[in-house]
């Protein structure tokens, strides 16, 4: 990967390794007696630091996770340039637009 | 008596079975050249100090890149083992177990291995105390003889057939340490290109059979270290 | 001909690079469960019934322990190029292994 991607990744890392923390966290204080819909919401809705929270962790994955997985393609497999690039930048949306849809979902649910 | 599996060949070709006596001292570099005198004469394989100076001797022996004849056969075959002898991998195979070293050294020097005095020669000798960090850093990467160990071991040189390689690198990172020189702002842009140090994916195998202790992950480390510096702007 | 791969910094890299794939296949099925909330608590409650399938909690387990994994080799990774750390391969790795452990456990016995 090009020092550009090679330093977004990284620095992505530094985001999602504070972010993942919290997330996992948060998942095993949630799993407890079973999960519902109504513990999840309620803790989300509405919740501005949540909302905020989250939408950070999905912009810091959309480019964390096609930047490895251009690493991955391209060692393991024959596809390389142009068209691995758009389609990882597709993915890379799709993280985005798919992610910010339930960030708003659980918030305004 | 020894049972021995030499690669014959080429990128294709196959195991020639050997048995000779197995003796208590004996190296590998010694069943080689005891294979090569009094049972093939075709063989081909490369050597020259053969006392661990000069790296010429490196080949896979049971699976992993080393020196043959700093390799006890009792290092690597119990009682009734197999010992199996191929050529470096990642290496265009010229023959059984001499390889290509050509593209090993272009790499070198498009990762900028080479020392840049600038454009005035220097004018009196420069004092660099062997206390200083880059000198401990540069001094930890030197002794590199470039015997091919770790680009054979390498998984990144097997995947991605532009990447330079841990040797390459690692002497970059001896020459980025080296305050007399004055090619660092090109060096570093030389090794961020696609396949350069960034490719490193730290799977330490060369670190884990250089046979001179030499640590390459770490050096390519500093390396990153320095692509990331440059990036934000500081030239040093 | 291949060189022997049973390096403990190659084991390390292939469980983060499968771990960072599973994430990422797992990524966009997660969103789209948590935009069932678009319909209300009614929504998402009616994904989770989905969820409470023994071979679903088992996949939720391994993507809990595939997050931890990855998260645990990947500070590995960062150590060693930003903090010029110094690999005593043997404690790192079980240092992660263990901090793995212990999510996967906790995880377990929490969602009883």
């Amino acid at each position: 990967m090009s020092a550009t991607l090679f330093v977004a990744q990284r620095f992505t890392a530094f985001v999602l390794a504070c972010a993942v923390a919290v997330h996992l966290g948060t998942i095993l204080y949630a799993v407890r007696g079973g999960l519902t819909a109504a513990d999840i919401l309620g803790r989300t809705h509405g919740n501005i630091a949540f909302a905020v929270f989250y939408g950070v962790f999905v912009v810091a994955v959309a480019i964390h996770a096609p930047i490895g997985l251009r690493n991955v393609l391209r060692e393991w497999t024959p596809w390389r340039g142009i068209t691995l690039d758009i389609a990882l930048g597709l993915f890379s949306i799709l993280l985005l637009v798919l992610g910010f849809r339930a960030v708003f979902a659980v918030f305004s649910a | 008596m020894l049972d021995v599996d030499i690669w014959r060949g080429t990128a294709t070709g196959k195991f020639q079975p050997f048995s000779i006596p197995r003796r208590e001292h004996q190296t590998v570099l010694d069943v080689v050249t005891e294979i090569q005198r009094e049972h093939d004469a075709t063989l081909s394989y490369r050597f020259a100090c053969r006392v661990g100076m000069c790296g010429s001797c490196a080949m896979v022996v049971n699976g992993r890149p080393r020196w043959t004849c700093r390799t006890r056969v009792n290092e690597v075959v119990g009682d009734g083992g197999r010992l199996r002898l191929e050529p470096l991998r990642n290496f265009t195979v010229v023959k059984d177990l001499a390889v290509e070293m050509t593209q090993f050294f272009e790499k070198w020097q498009r990762a900028h291995g080479y020392f840049e005095p600038g454009p005035q020669p220097a004018s009196d000798f420069a004092a660099v105390p062997p206390s200083t960090p880059e000198r401990q850093a540069a001094d930890a990467g030197i002794e590199c003889i470039n015997c091919g160990v770790c680009y054979s071991a390498c998984d990144v040189v097997a995947w991605d057939k532009d990447y330079l390689g841990p040797a390459a690198l690692n002497r970059a990172w001896t020459l980025v340490n080296d305050v007399r020189d004055k090619g660092n702002a090109e060096r570093v842009k030389a090794i961020s290109y696609a396949s350069g140090c960034q490719a490193c994916h730290t799977h330490m195998s060369c670190t884990q059979f250089c046979p001179k202790a030499i640590a390459p992950t770490y050096s390519i480390a500093g390396l990153k270290r320095a692509v990331l510096r440059r990036s934000l702007g500081f030239t040093r | 001909m291949r060189a022997s791969h049973k390096q403990r910094g190659f084991v390390a890299a292939m469980i983060h690079r499968l771990a960072g794939i599973a994430l990422a296949a797992f990524l966009p099925l997660h969103f789209l469960a948590l935009a069932t909330a678009l319909n209300g608590a009614k929504g998402l409650d009616s994904f989770l019934q989905v969820t409470r399938e023994p071979l679903v909690q088992f996949a939720e387990f391994g993507i809990v322990v595939a997050l931890a994994a990855h998260l645990a080799l990947g500070l590995r990774v960062l150590a060693i190029e930003f903090f010029d750390f110094r690999e005593k391969t043997l404690n790192a790795l079980s240092a992660c292994f263990a901090a793995v452990c212990a999510v996967g456990l906790i995880f377990i016995l929490n969602s009883g």
